[in-house]
């Protein structure tokens, strides 16, 4: 395959372009990943607060509750 | 001097633990002797010496990886390196005795490897050997260090190479330069610099590298 | 991390995307073709400040292993690997240009006779070879030890690779080929220097970036672990 200069200078600028984009990719993979894992810790701290509300004898400040 | 006194005993045991056990030389030997027999079929014929110089170098310097394969394996199959650290000497003695009896491996493994690469294949002059010799000095400065860091690590056998190998192209230059050109003088200086600078940053670093 | 220094990326990544906007102008549009090289001279205004940058990321890298290793400062030690792994991202950047304008100059893919080209494979090798230590020993004070000591190595590395790749020259191949002429007009002069600012900010942005996600990372961890 022959390539013409302007090609080759167009595929130069073209390479550190796709790379550039690729490096987003993987940031946005990253946030994805960072954001489900908040998600999980969110929803481990509402479901500890929903069953100390339930539960009517909470451990931590049972001594001086009753 | 017992900054001395403890490199030469550090040196004293290495060499002693190889001539009971002796695990590391012969391999070496062994390993050196077999690489020329290939590099015959290897190289075609009419080849010239050129090419038997640099596969002389390709040889040397994975006879050198084989030896620091080993270098550390001793200390991290008894422990002993944890005691060494914590010993009252200077930790860069470590490196340094571990240095010189890894050398003395690759010297005593050389005296047989040049002679039988000058019967097979081509001559070696005064600058050649000389271009060994400073070589051999930094590939064992630079990869005693790099071994005990890859002796920390899950896969050292296959970690050692990748560490040492880019480390060496400027001795591998320097190297075949020195038996090749016409000016070797040049390549020999090369060489002196490269293990001026890396004997002194390896001994000023191995402490960080084996302390916990 | 703290949240100062996050509010200012925003900031940052607008001036690098102006910047590196203009770089391309200037680049492709506003400098005059090259008498003797015509338009794939072009590449040199991309290919270059890619090669420095790559370089400054190495030193920058070597510079936080140094403050690692006098300081004992583990927070050192990502930004050194952070800076290392830009370093990296940039130098196959540079070979793959760097082959492109081979390919422009010469109509070959790869040659040995350039030494820049020849370095950063040497040093592209080094650096893959930092990671493989990095992922092979467990985490803690003593890889990040390892690991400065290493990149410390390579900033030694690079002149002395230099020097015995210039030297290899005689005996690999007599002839050297020039490609930047000493005659650049102040246009391609200028050209060059925003290039070499636009691509300069951008590592550091991207450095910044990665940083932050690692830190992030990390609070995330710790924040499971004491949740758990």
């Amino acid at each position: 395959m022959s390539w013409s200069q302007a090609e080759l200078v167009a595929a130069a600028y073209g390479v550190v372009f796709v790379f550039v984009l690729a490096y987003v990719a993987i940031i946005a993979a990253k946030l994805v990943r960072l954001q489900r894992e908040t998600s999980e810790l969110l929803e481990l701290v509402q479901a500890r607060e929903a069953a100390a509300r339930l539960d009517p004898k909470p451990t931590v400040d049972a001594p001086s509750g009753a | 001097m017992t900054y001395l006194a403890d490199v030469a005993a550090l040196t004293r045991k290495d060499l002693r633990v190889e001539l009971r056990a002796r695990d590391t030389l012969p391999a070496m030997l062994l390993f050196v002797v077999s690489v020329l027999v290939v590099f015959h079929f290897a190289l075609p014929e009419g080849t010239g010496d050129d090419a038997a110089y640099g596969l002389l170098w390709v040889a040397i310097v994975f006879t050198a990886l084989l030896g620091l394969a080993r270098a550390w394996v001793p200390e991290q199959e008894h422990g002993v390196l944890d005691g060494l650290v914590l010993a009252p000497s200077d930790r860069s003695a470590i490196w340094l005795g571990k240095t010189l009896a890894t050398l003395a491996f690759l010297l005593t493994a050389q005296a047989v490897a040049l002679p039988a690469f000058v019967l097979f294949f081509a001559p070696l002059d005064a600058t050649a050997l000389a271009g060994v010799l400073l070589a051999d000095i930094g590939i064992c400065a630079v990869g005693s260090l790099m071994a005990a860091m890859a002796a920390a690590s899950r896969s050292r056998e296959v970690l050692l190479p990748l560490l040492v190998l880019p480390l060496a192209i400027p001795l591998v230059v320097g190297g075949v330069g020195a038996a090749i050109s016409p000016d070797g003088q040049r390549y020999l200086l090369l060489l002196a610099l490269y293990d001026g600078v890396f004997a002194v940053l390896s001994w000023a670093s191995f402490e960080y590298v084996v302390t916990e | 991390m703290s949240t100062a220094t996050i509010r200012s990326l925003p900031g940052l990544a607008a001036l690098s995307a102006v910047l590196m906007g203009s770089a391309i102008a200037f680049a492709l549009i506003v400098a005059p073709e090259d008498a003797d090289q015509g338009i794939s001279q072009r590449i040199f205004y991309i290919h270059v400040p890619i090669a420095l940058t790559s370089y400054f990321c190495f030193g920058l890298g070597a510079w936080k292993a140094l403050n690692l290793l006098w300081r004992g400062d583990q927070r050192y030690d990502l930004e050194s690997y952070v800076a290392i792994h830009q370093g990296t991202i940039f130098g196959a950047l540079t070979l793959i240009t760097g082959s492109i304008w081979a390919r422009a100059s010469w109509g070959v893919w790869w040659t040995w006779s350039s030494n820049q080209l020849v370095l950063f494979l040497v040093l592209f090798l080094f650096y893959c070879a930092y990671f493989m230590l990095r992922f092979s020993v467990e985490e803690g004070p003593r890889r990040a030890r390892s690991s400065a000591v290493y990149a410390l190595f390579g900033v030694v590395l690079i002149p002395i690779s230099f020097l015995a790749i210039r030297l290899a020259e005689d005996f690999i191949h007599p002839t050297v080929f020039t490609r930047e002429g000493p005659n650049m007009t102040a246009t391609m002069f200028a050209t060059f220097c925003v290039s070499w600012a636009a691509v300069t900010l951008l590592a550091y942005l991207l450095y910044r970036v990665e940083l932050a996600g690692k830190r992030l990372d990390a609070d995330l961890r710790e924040l499971r672990e004491a949740l758990q």
